[in-house]
């Protein structure tokens, strides 16, 4: 009781205490903001990626991809865990139009988009057809022709500056010509002899958004079967590169890939036999996180690196508030000599120090984290804002794939910085405060005699 | 009369450079309850390192100090703790209040200490007016808000009497408790200690004026670190 009352005495009549507790605030400020943010768009590209892979993926890295085995996907879709199975064929090729003199190296993949709907995102990073995939590859002013789904980025879909996409009414009546080099299982060029190189003609029927830049700048929608010809995945027997699959709700993602894993490997067990049985074996059973590691590490990778910037502001503030009741200590020699001469304990003075440091960071983190959380709240008016007066912008929505800042303030990750800076304080303020405490009384009371 | 505190044969020197400088060269001294002594002696005499040595605040490097027949070098740090807090009261030259706390809380803390924070609140009521009755018998009644820069060096002194009085303790030591004021401030305080002990209090005062040290009731000559005469009045 008497620590806390000297401690607060002391607060309210130290202008460096205020220091202290700016120092504090600022630091738990940027904290919490950067961080809100980048946890923001990190878990929303992994969202992202999440929406373009489906819960849980077979596949291969071989271009020439595994036997498709309607058995297989039939035993896949009966299972209770299994809320949606979607077969894919991923080739690669190139695009060009009638008559002109440029072409553009594009990947595809081809889908039933009923299917490809219920296993992923597919459906919803549509524009036209988000709630009729089943006409996804329908172009609304050819109906009769084929179709196909470009990604936005590669259909050429122009943005306003705040990011968002200006589509036409209707989609742009354009004709792709695309080329692609059909393997045979074994990898070699299908088809020698006769014309190396596959061409067909679609209408761009839809575009897709994922929110993925590598997908949405190079990725072309097709049906599965048009696929499978292009890739020449068609002969001698049918094939596939992937198999997107999603599980139902109450299924634990680790636990369902389990089990899937498990069928795979009966599954293998029973195709020894088959003459591609090596394809199959290349074959590779992931969650989407695994699947989508390399692109996904990148961005932790960054998030990782703030939170180490960070951990230098926190080793930072605590130097600040260390130096702060080191001149405090200093200063406050006298009063230390003054309680041990009337029988004070060593550790009832610490804790006039400690206290003192637990305000600080009590009252710094207290603001911080009010002044972050407005500041959050308001972090996309203030932004639109200064680009409106200053066309200043965070991020270039011309360039970005983000639409608004997240700023979804966690409750949990609130409490844990607001914990750490009063931690910091109190480490800061530990070796001042044992440093007080050990003074020798006699000490301190005559050099303020002299 | 009962001796209340007897210092024996006390050495104390400090290092001075490579030197040591010998400031206490076996001190014995006897104090009987209830008695008024003074310690006079030139500056640098060694008085106030042989004050500090009985009130605890010091060590000495020889010979030992016994309040009420106990040995205090025995004492553990909680033991030490509570002899500065409970057995003597300790006055200084520069008053030493604390700047934070106003004129009832300075002279609340010894009682704060002792009774910890939930001894205190229970008794609050009780020791605040105790010490209210302390201030206003030094004519402090109407400064107990006041903070101890509003006040001027003799009220301060009496605040830090009145402090050192507030857990009653048997032995108030004082450290030339005029040094710092006019010989009229002085002597109020000096009036205000004659009626302390005339009422029974314990007193040791450290001066190097031999006419405020006239006024003790025995007076002790400390010189070059020994006590080289002891004088009493009838
Ligand atoms: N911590 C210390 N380190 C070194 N020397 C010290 C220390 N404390 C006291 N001294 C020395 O011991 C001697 C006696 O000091 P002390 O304060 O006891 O004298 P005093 O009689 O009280 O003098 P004054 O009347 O000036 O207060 C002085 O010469 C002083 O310099
Ligand atoms: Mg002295």
């Amino acid at each position: 009781m008497l620590p806390w009352k000297l401690a607060v005495r002391y607060f309210r009549s130290r202008p460096s205490s205020w220091l202290a507790v700016a120092a504090v605030a600022l630091c738990t400020f940027i904290v919490v903001v950067v961080l809100t943010v980048m946890n923001g768009l990190v878990s929303d590209f992994k969202e992202k990626n999440h929406l373009a892979v489906g819960d849980c993926i077979l596949t291969t890295d071989s271009l020439v991809g595994f036997p498709d085995d309607p058995n297989w996907l039939a035993l896949l879709e009966s299972q209770p865990f299994i809320e949606a199975v979607s077969p894919a064929v991923f080739g690669v090729g190139l695009i060009t139009q009638t008559g002109a003199d440029w072409n553009i190296a594009v990947q595809f993949l081809g889908i039933d988009p009923v299917r490809h709907s219920a296993a992923t995102g597919f459906g919803r990073s549509l524009h036209y057809r988000k709630n009729q995939p089943h006409l996804a590859f329908v172009p609304s002013y050819a109906p009769n022709e084929p179709g196909c789904v470009v990604g936005i980025d590669l259909a050429g879909i122009s943005r306003t500056s705040q990011g968002t996409y200006l589509h036409p009414l209707q989609p742009v009546p354009i004709r792709l010509i695309l080329s692609s080099f059909p393997l045979t299982p074994r990898g070699a060029m299908a088809r020698g002899g006769t014309d190396l190189v596959n061409s067909k003609t679609y209408y761009l029927a839809d575009d897709s958004h994922t929110g993925i830049p590598q997908i949405d700048g190079s990725m072309i929608y097709l049906p599965l079967e048009e696929a499978r010809l292009l890739a020449g995945m068609d002969s001698p027997f049918p094939r596939i590169s992937s198999i997107h699959i999603r599980f139902k709700p109450s299924v634990g993602l680790q636990e369902g890939v389990e089990q899937v894993r498990k069928l795979w490997t009966e599954y293998l067990d029973s195709r020894r036999n088959h003459p591609y049985f090596n394809l199959l074996e290349a074959v590779r059973v992931q969650n989407w996180l695994e699947n989508r590691r390399s692109r996904i590490a990148a961005v932790e990778k960054e998030q990782t690196m703030l939170i180490f910037l960070f951990l230098m502001l926190g080793i930072i503030t605590v130097f600040i508030v260390f130096v702060i009741f080191y001149m405090l200590v200093g200063h406050k020699s006298k009063d230390i000599g003054i309680l041990q001469s009337i029988g004070m304990s060593k550790i009832k003075i610490a804790q006039v120090f400690l206290h003192f440091a637990a305000l600080i960071g009590f009252c710094g983190t207290l603001l911080g984290a009010a002044g972050g959380c407005l500041f959050l709240v308001y972090i996309n008016p203030i932004e639109n804002w200064l680009f409106e007066r200053f066309d200043f912008q965070l991020w270039d929505r011309t360039i970005y794939a983000i639409g608004q800042i997240p700023n979804q303030i966690q409750p949990v990750f609130l409490l844990n910085v607001g914990l750490a800076a009063v931690a910091a304080c109190l480490a800061g303020a530990l070796i001042p405060a044992v440093q007080a405490a050990r003074k020798e009384t006699v000490e301190v009371l005559r050099v303020s005699q002299v | 009369m009962k001796t209340i505190i007897e210092a024996k044969n006390i050495h104390k020197s400090y290092p001075m450079g490579k030197q040591t400088l010998h400031v206490l060269k076996g001190i014995s001294l006897k104090v009987q309850t209830g008695s008024f002594t003074a310690i006079v002696g030139a500056s640098g005499s060694g008085k106030s390192t042989l004050l500090h040595i009985l009130g605890a605040l010091d060590k000495p490097d020889n010979g030992s100090v016994e309040f009420e027949g106990k040995n205090i070098s025995n004492f553990s740090a909680a033991q030490l703790n509570r002899y500065r807090n409970q057995s003597v009261g300790f006055v200084f030259q520069f008053y030493h209040l604390l700047n934070e706390l106003n004129v009832l809380e300075n002279t609340l803390l010894p009682a704060m200490i002792t009774n910890g924070p939930t001894g205190y609140l229970k008794k609050k009521k009780e020791l605040q007016e105790a010490a209210a009755a302390l201030l206003e018998r030094f004519g402090l009644g109407g400064r107990l808000r006041h903070r101890p820069y509003e006040l001027s060096g003799g009220e301060r002194q009496r605040v830090a009497i009145a402090r050192a009085l507030m857990n009653k303790p048997a032995l108030l030591l004082a450290d030339e408790p005029t040094g710092n004021l006019d010989s009229k401030t002085g002597s109020g305080i000096l009036d205000v200690l004659k009626e302390l002990n005339r009422g029974g209090q314990t007193i040791i005062m450290v001066t190097h004026d031999l006419r405020i040290a006239q006024m003790a009731g025995e007076i002790v000559h400390l010189e070059d670190g020994r006590i080289v005469e002891t004088s009493k009045k009838s």
